[in-house]
């Protein structure tokens, strides 16, 4: 009986508490901002999801009690993801981001719906009043991190752990050995595809596959550290992707590519607020700070960094394109000219293998 | 010492009482779980099982994600009531997504009222032929159908992601795996303006009723339910083994292709690499949750999709983590389990026998 008591006590008591903060929502004039996230895998995955996690928490730090924001974890890319923005939309949030491709559709249904709602939808191509799109040029990150590779592989093949034969990764694979190519035209990338962003245990058996078959440096562009931590025990190096990976792979990791979408994240929200936010399609790369770098690990030779600064600073300045010719597809037919540049939407659509890429492109 | 000795007569009321009891014990822990926290208990139950459900809007979603679960469940449980072990009924899903959808994608901008037909019952051949395989080699070869069914899951998987990649993919779409939308005329009517909630709702209740008539009151039904718990009296009673196996299969195939159809042309719209976070899976839980019984599906299913809606909302105002929702399914089937245990066994302390 007497637990029954205070069952119900507590109870009453939430209850009350529930009722209280209903009405204190309505009698506040000055309601913070309210900002949705939604991500595709966990925040704690260390690649992908977290670094828009950081981004969410950059705006909380800029604002502080002037916004509010909420994050969706692990939301699949299907019917599933239409609900979740939707439910965002209806529950006051003014601002929301969605954080992969697969909710492009979605994101763009729930927009019509909810007109006065500003949405950012990250890596896609479809827009609308209220739909910007972002994403930012990894590639370029891919021609540093190429560089590196070139100048450091002793077996001259090079590993690369692929998620989906999509644009993006594509465009990565060339970017990357493009680069690291110029530096060492004998080198050679081999790629697996996974067919997941985030497996822990896929990503590890890739690298292992890869290490045995005699690559001694491994990149990857799936999002979890296990493929460094696999380069690390087995004594080879290899890239970090999305974040600094250095904790998981102190002796492993070279340098990494950071996601860095704090400033974007922190300047949209400032434009939701004081209503200057319009639809845009951003494409941003190191110079921005959106392609962003942690320090170069211990084993880099200075000869190593000297180089790789310089890639950076190239593109940086407009002296280097990371798609600048001559490029050659595998078949060796000539994509651009000495000279030439590939241009941004063949970029956006990419669909070959630059010469230097093992094996075929699945289709 | 405690052991577990068996009922002789396990309670039948008991049986039908436990997925509630466990229900009940779910939402006690759920809620001491809350408390431990520190979060409010009346919140994290307003947000979990009450604010899901309290828009209209909030009622079709729940129909959106629990007809699937029915129409699986339904098939699962009449199936494995044969002792038909069928795990494989995502595969089958998938399988009846990729061939209703490329039948939309076949007649794209034929504005025709055949399409959607087509497409169904596209979709239920293809789930059906997917089923086939474990069926075949069961009855053939007797190979365990929940390996073959299991393993047939992944290749449907690789199938649909090679097919967004290749074959049909959207020619306008910078080469991501992505088809084309559906044109309108491949696209399932709403039953209720501005919601997502399509006929496949009103299909998944008149396939429960289909299963509770087929189950109860035919042949048919009778002798899956003798096969399944007495296989040799069944077979001395002259019901043909091989074809339950057959029948159970098809069945529960043609039900998971046609769920699958109805992901694709109904709140999807398209083919995308997946189509779908495991419904096929989760009916395993919902046809046991169900006590195999269609009606019991129907229940069970409504509870697993609010689960998963509960665990969006409370993620959205709690700000809890996602795992809450994994907690919350894994507490459910482990009590239902539980009380199983407890309903056909009965705990007794040895006494140490004086020699």
């Amino acid at each position: 009986m007497y637990r029954k008591t205070v069952l119900a006590k507590k109870l009453l008591a939430a209850a009350t508490g529930l009722l209280l903060t209903t009405f204190s929502g309505i009698l506040s004039a000055d309601d913070p901002f309210k900002i949705g996230f939604v991500y595709v895998g966990p925040v704690g995955d260390h690649g992908w999801t977290y670094r828009h996690d950081i981004g969410r928490q950059a705006i909380e730090a800029e604002f502080g009690d002037k916004v509010e924001t909420t994050f969706v974890e692990s939301v699949p890319e299907g019917a599933d993801a239409e609900r979740v923005i939707r439910k965002l939309a209806s529950s006051g949030h003014g601002l929301i981001f969605t954080t992969s491709f697969g909710y492009m559709n979605p994101t763009v249904k729930v927009a019509k719906a909810f007109p006065k709602v500003k949405f950012e939808h990250a890596t896609g191509y479809k827009r609308a009043d209220n739909v910007s799109t972002y994403s930012a040029r990894f590639y370029e990150g891919r021609a540093v991190l190429g560089t590196i590779a070139g100048m450091m592989t002793k077996t001259n093949t090079v590993g690369y752990i692929a998620s989906f034969p999509i644009p993006e990764v594509v465009r990565g694979i060339n970017a990357f050995t493009i680069a690291m190519r110029k530096v060492n035209p004998d080198a050679t990338v081999k790629v697996v595809w996974v067919n997941t962003w985030y497996d822990p245990g896929k990503e590890a058996d890739a690298a292992k596959a890869l290490i045995d078959q005699g690559v001694d440096i491994v990149t990857q562009h799936t999002d979890s550290p296990a493929p460094l931590q696999v380069a690390q025990e087995r004594g080879v190096m290899g890239f970090g992707q999305a974040s600094d990976m250095s904790a998981f792979a102190p002796d492993a990791q070279l340098t990494s590519i950071i996601d860095n979408w704090d400033n974007y994240y922190v300047e949209r929200a400032r434009a939701a607020m004081d209503g200057s936010w319009a639809s845009e399609d951003v494409w941003a790369g190191i110079d921005s700070g959106m392609v962003d770098f942690p320090e170069y690990g211990a084993m880099v030779p200075d000869d190593v960094k000297a180089a790789a600064d310089v890639i950076k600073e190239s593109i940086v300045d407009g002296s280097l394109h990371p798609f600048q010719g001559p490029i050659k597809d595998q078949s060796g037919k000539v994509i651009a000219e000495e000279g030439a540049t590939i241009d941004d939407g063949t970029l956006l659509g990419m669909d070959f293998y630059v010469e230097g890429v093992q094996g075929t492109l699945p289709k | 010492m405690i052991r577990l000795q068996p009922r002789a007569m396990p309670s039948k009321l008991m049986g039908y009482l436990a997925p509630v009891i466990a229900l009940c014990l779910t939402l006690l822990s759920g809620l001491i779980l809350f408390a431990l926290l520190g979060v409010p208990i009346g919140e994290a139950f307003h947000a979990f099982f009450i604010e899901p459900v309290s828009t209209l809007y909030g009622l079709s979603e729940l129909g959106v994600k629990a007809a699937p679960l029915i129409l699986i469940g339904v098939g699962l449980s009449i199936g494995f009531r044969a002792q038909v072990w069928n795990i494989g009924a995502e595969g089958q899903l998938i399988l009846g997504g990729i061939c209703g959808g490329a039948v939309a994608l076949y007649f794209y901008e034929v504005e025709a009222w055949y399409v959607l037909p087509l497409m169904m019952l596209a979709g239920v051949i293809g789930g059906m032929l997917w089923a086939a395989i474990p069926a075949l080699l069961k009855t053939r070869f007797n190979a365990n159908e929940i390996l073959t069914s299991l393993m047939l899951t992944y290749v449907a998987g690789l199938l649909l992601s090679f097919l967004v990649h290749g074959a049909l993919r959207d020619p306008d779409g910078y080469n991501f795996p992505e088809s084309r939308l559906f044109h309108d005329a491949a696209l399932l009517p709403v039953i209720m303006e501005g919601t997502r909630l399509h006929i496949g709702a009103i299909v998944a209740v008149f396939v429960v009723v289909a299963g509770w008539v087929l189950l109860s009151r035919t042949m048919l039904g009778f002798a899956l339910k003798v096969n399944g718990a007495a296989p040799r009296a069944g077979a001395y009673a002259g019901f043909g083994q091989k074809r339950l196996i057959w029948f159970s299969l098809l069945f529960t195939g043609g039900l998971a292709g046609l769920a699958g159809l109805f992901e694709v042309a109904g709140p999807i719209g398209q083919l995308l690499p997946t189509i779908s976070p495991g419904y096929g899976f989760t009916a395993i839980i919902v046809a046991f949750l169900g006590r195999l019984h269609p009606v019991g599906v129907l229940f069970a299913g409504l509870v697993m999709a609010l689960s998963y809606l509960g665990g969006e909302s409370a993620q959205i105002t709690l700000n809890l983590p996602v795992a809450v929702t994994g907690v919350f399914q894994g507490l459910l089937l482990f009590f239902l389990l539980a009380t199983d245990v407890l309903i056909n066994f009965k705990i007794v302390r040895n006494v140490r026998r004086q020699l």
